[in-house]
């Protein structure tokens, strides 16, 4: 097997709760708490789950915006959770970030040209202004902005096109994955449509690896080729989209994929609704956190946490519905 | 004659550079017991229609002109103590944020049970009663418990049925929904569809849902209107609209969001696009609306604004280049 | 029907489709004005206040060209005159011309507005740029900006006069130490806010340090809520600066400040009210032009930033 461009082991990310007068912790939220995936190159993986998931949490972890609490991040084998800053800012070109909002993820007092050509100094990616400027001028056509762009404001530009400045600025540094937080979430159904386009074509013209993470399945179903289904700080299925959208394994997975509304009124409507809220990451029921939601829990998942471990080739599970009556090896 | 019946509504907003044409033009009509989906993207007037009909629009630097009747009573006309009235006893509204729409320092009950004294000559007892009927008819569990609590107490879900029971906890005739389940997770929007569904059924109140989200609207609407730059570009059954949408726009719409389960056959899809941007709200638009972005734009387009007409049983369709499939009465 | 690619006209094309009705619009015409006069019309707090500051800036610059006598010459003669053709504003105790040490007045509150907005934003913005983004420093600094804020600020610059000669420069020392806890505490809370957008969470996924981030993402962001308080600031400031003067601890009294000459009135102000009167009316109509600089630059820079000031 080749070695993957991403791998996340184990990675656990905890926030303290509120600090003391005296700067002591009180309570821990577990925001993530022990996921491992590996993303190849060229590769789409989505990360789905709703809010609270811990989602968003992997992909800010996985960019070093702070420091994690155990575990490991590997790009191409090379480990870069536990270099220093200095260490660390020359591999940061490798992955880059698109975020939700298409206003505050630009700065307002910067001109397009500065935005882009920020990430470009930085790394030292052009020799020249002449070249510096080209690039500029290719960014700007890549992500098909009117041709004028580059000396204008964010201000001036629409929600739909901040977004294709934020792809551009992530493309700038001509990364091997790029992150997408929730990149469409605040985009209208008809813009959101071009920059899903523009995502799909970018990644074949460059070959990009894109950990797209999202609330929206139905997006994601079009977008990827791997999804990961978190919940409560942990991955309760992984697997190619097929499996995962044609023959969901987890409880949750079955539930949450019911309870998308299809665009089509005459489409059968077979619906798990779950019952009551996600519980809160402070105190996560032990076990399996699914239990308290799930349709079909045991005594068993009250106690004892299910590991995600292959179903399939490919199609992992962590649920004890799916464990076999012999275990068999664990590390697939 | 329907229940609530807007009739060229316009609500334009002065602004120092230059008059917002919000919403211009827009008719439409509800009966008792059906939901009328109002679906269009941001900008494009749905919310101001819901606020106009309530006339919670500040006017100044607002206006609405046009005639909104309730039982063929104006409420343009009405006094802001008339209005008052209607509003919760005949007209109540569920906002997208459930956090905002709550009072954080009074208790869940107190705000409830106000409400239900407000316009139902009631005890505290009686109320209070009542409270408790409204929050289990909403699906919470403890309701006891639940009046007691206050706003931070209860999750996003949790919030959304509060607010659902204080808009219907006086048997109102119609409830506008402005993106009720915008702001919640899918599993629990699922709920509050589902509570939603059961509800009218229950009560047969008239719902008016606002919505940019056309799977929301394929679950729970009856018929639906699309809005595009403040105008109503087609209407049309729920049915009709999915499978034979006639505006270019709304086919747009509806290519532009992916189903689930469409790209498991392996073809790789493409989203239509709908290019261009909407356009400016301030400069008055001669022709259609749509021009700008239409794929079959002709001159026709550009100069003179289409007629919302029949095309179709129960399918109105403001494009020229739409075609009639049964000849007008 | 197949449509014709050219439509000649849009009288032809009415003649073939249905057009919506004309619906008329519901309000005036907007008529948008640029220049000047759009100015005006679009910000009318801040062209009065602009105004009226022009107005003290030219006076004060340009004292001795405006019918002034000499603002300390003594004329026992004329002591305590109302005012006239001849002394517009009246003359005090010893004969100075009132007018013209309004006038000249204007200087002493102005340098000192102006300077104490300037430094205080100045140093404010240097403690509030370190406090909000070093945390090591950060609790004590602003525990040390609580202490000095919870004593009200002319206390605290009549204190710190006692400790000094009387000046000008001690007054603007005095106020500016006075005033620096508002302007880091905003600073603070700017910095800590801008940290979490998401664009200095792609800066630094870019690669960038944090110096640069501080420079190019952080200060820039800062600079409109900064102005903004500066100006309340300058406000505060020349009515500080006239307390102090009007109690003796500010400005030297050889020198005309608003202050010193309603502290010069005061003994007489039943039977001769104008020499208080006059500079009273400069002081207010001063601050209030400052005021409402400020309050319409920061409706017209961020109306959410209103919440914060």
């Amino acid at each position: 097997m080749t070695q993957p461009l991403l791998e996340v082991r184990n990675l656990k990310k905890h926030f303290p709760l509120r600090t003391t007068f005296f700067g002591g912790a009180q309570g821990v939220v577990h925001a993530v708490d022990g996921v491992s995936f590996s993303i190849a190159k060229g590769e789409t993986l989505a990360l789905v789950g709703e809010s609270g998931c811990g989602k968003s949490t992997v992909g800010r972890a996985i960019l070093r915006l702070f420091d994690i609490t155990s575990g490991e991040v590997l790009i191409e084998g090379r480990r870069i959770d536990d270099l220093t800053a200095g260490q660390l800012r020359p591999l940061r070109r490798r992955v880059q970030v698109v975020f939700q909002d298409p206003f505050s993820s630009l700065n307002p007092r910067m001109r397009v040209r500065d935005i882009l050509a920020e990430p470009i100094r930085n790394f030292g990616l052009a020799a020249s202004d002449a070249e510096l400027d080209k690039k500029i001028a290719d960014l700007i056509e890549i992500v098909r902005l009117p041709g004028d762009s580059a000396g204008r404001w964010p201000h001036e530009f629409s929600g739909g096109q901040r977004q294709r400045i934020g792809i551009a600025r992530a493309l700038a540094a001509a990364p091997d994955l790029i992150i997408c937080d929730e990149a469409v979430s605040a985009l209208d159904v008809s813009v959101k449509a071009q920059i899903v386009n523009l995502l799909q074509d970018l990644q074949r013209q460059l070959g990009l690896a894109l950990l797209f993470i999202s609330h929206d399945l139905a997006i994601v179903e079009h977008m990827t080729h791997r999804v990961a289904v978190m919940y409560l700080g942990r991955i309760v299925e992984m697997g190619p989209k097929q499996a995962i959208f044609a023959t969901p394994r987890h409880p949750y997975t079955k539930a949450l994929l019911s309870a998308v509304p299809v665009p089509d009124p005459e489409a059968p409507r077979n619906r798990t609704i779950l019952k009551g809220d996600v519980p809160s990451p402070i105190n996560p029921p032990p076990g399996c956190h699914f239990h308290t939601r799930c349709p079909v829990a045991m005594a068993r998942c009250r106690i004892e946490t299910p590991v995600l471990r292959d179903h399939e080739p490919d199609h992992s599970v962590a649920c004890h519905l799916y464990d076999a009556p012999t275990v068999g090896s664990v590390d697939g | 004659m329907a229940l609530l019946e807007v009739e060229n509504l316009q609500t334009h907003f002065r602004t120092p550079s230059g008059i917002n044409r919000a919403v211009d033009g827009v008719s439409f009509s509800v009966n008792a017991g059906e939901t009328l989906a109002i679906v269009g993207e941001s900008g494009c007037g749905k919310s101001v229609t819901a606020m106009s009909i309530l006339r919670l629009i500040p006017e100044p630097p607002g206006k609405i002109a046009g005639s909104i009747r309730l039982n063929g009573r104006d409420l343009l006309n009405a006094s802001a103590r008339e209005m008052r009235a209607i509003r919760g006893n005949d007209i109540s509204m569920i906002f997208q944020e459930p956090m905002t729409s709550l009072n954080p320092v009074l208790t869940i009950g107190r705000q409830l049970t106000e409400t239900i004294r407000q316009h139902a000559r009631l005890g505290a007892k009686a109320a209070t009663d009542r409270a408790m009927e409204m929050l289990q008819l909403v699906g919470i569990p403890e309701p006891g418990r639940r009046l007691a609590e206050y706003r931070h107490q209860l999750s996003g879900g949790m919030r959304q049925r509060i607010m659902i029971a204080i808009a219907l906890a006086c048997d109102p005739k119609v409830l506008i929904a402005d993106e009720p389940t915008t702001a919640l997770d899918v599993t629990i929007q699922a709920q509050i569809l589902d509570l939603m569904r059961d509800l009218k059924a229950r009560t047969g109140a008239a719902v008016v849902l606002i919505t940019h989200d056309l799977g929301v609207v394929a679950e729970v609407a009856e018929r639906v209107m699309v809005m595009y730059a403040g105008r109503k570009v087609e209407e049309a059954g729920v049915g009709d609209l999915f499978r034979s949408a006639r505006h270019p726009y709304t086919k747009g719409l509806l290519g532009a969001v992916p189903k689930l389960g469409a790209s498991l056959a392996g073809a790789d899809t493409r989203l239509v696009e709908i290019p261009g941007l909407v356009p400016s709200l301030k400069n008055r638009i001669a022709g259609c609306v749509f021009a700008d972005r239409c794929a079959s734009v002709t001159n026709v387009c550009r100069s003179v604004a289409p007629a919302l007409e029949l095309k179709a049983a129960g399918h109105l369709v403001a494009c020229h280049h739409a075609r009639r499939e049964v000849a007008a009465a | 029907m197949t449509i014709t690619a050219s439509l000649p006209a849009a009288i032809t094309a009415r003649d073939h489709y249905a057009a919506a009705p004309d619906l008329p619009d519901i309000h005036l015409p907007v008529r948008v004005r640029g220049g000047v006069a759009g100015f005006v019309f679009r910000q009318p707090t801040v062209a009065l206040g602009l105004f009226i500051l022009a107005i003290m800036l030219v006076l004060a610059v340009f004292a001795p060209w405006f019918g002034t006598l000499d603002p300390t010459a003594l004329a026992p003669a004329k002591r305590t005159r109302p005012p006239s053709m001849d002394f517009w504003f009246g003359t005090d105790a010893f004969g100075r011309d009132v007018y013209s040490r309004v006038i000249y007045g204007a200087r002493v509150s102005l340098v000192v507005g102006f300077a104490v907005a300037f430094f205080a934003s100045a140093i404010g913005l240097l403690i509030g740029l370190v406090s909000g983004y070093v945390r090591a420093f950060d609790s004590t600094i602003m525990r040390a900006m609580d202490g000095l804020m919870s004593i009200p600020p002319i206390l605290l610059a009549v204190a710190l006069m006692a400790l000094t000669r009387a000046s000008v420069q001690n007054v603007i020392l005095a106020i500016t130490i006075a005033e620096i806890p508002r302007v880091s505490r905003l600073v603070r809370g700017v910095v800590l806010s801008l940290r979490e957008q998401p664009y200095v969470d792609a800066a630094i996924a870019a690669g960038t340090t944090t110096p640069m981030i501080i420079k190019r993402h952080i200060l820039p962001n800062t600079l409109a809520p900064l102005t903004v308080q500066a100006t309340y600031i300058c406000g505060s400031a020349m009515i500080v600066e006239s307390i102090l003067s009007f109690i003796g601890a500010g400005t030297p009294p050889m020198i005309p400040s608003w202050g010193n000459i309603m502290a010069d009135g005061r003994a007489l102000w039943q039977v001769k009210p104008y020499i208080i009167f006059f500079p009273a009316v400069f002081l207010s109509l001063t601050v209030l032009a400052v005021n409402l600089l400020g309050d319409g630059l920061r409706d017209a820079l961020d109306p959410r930033m209103a919440k914060r000031l």
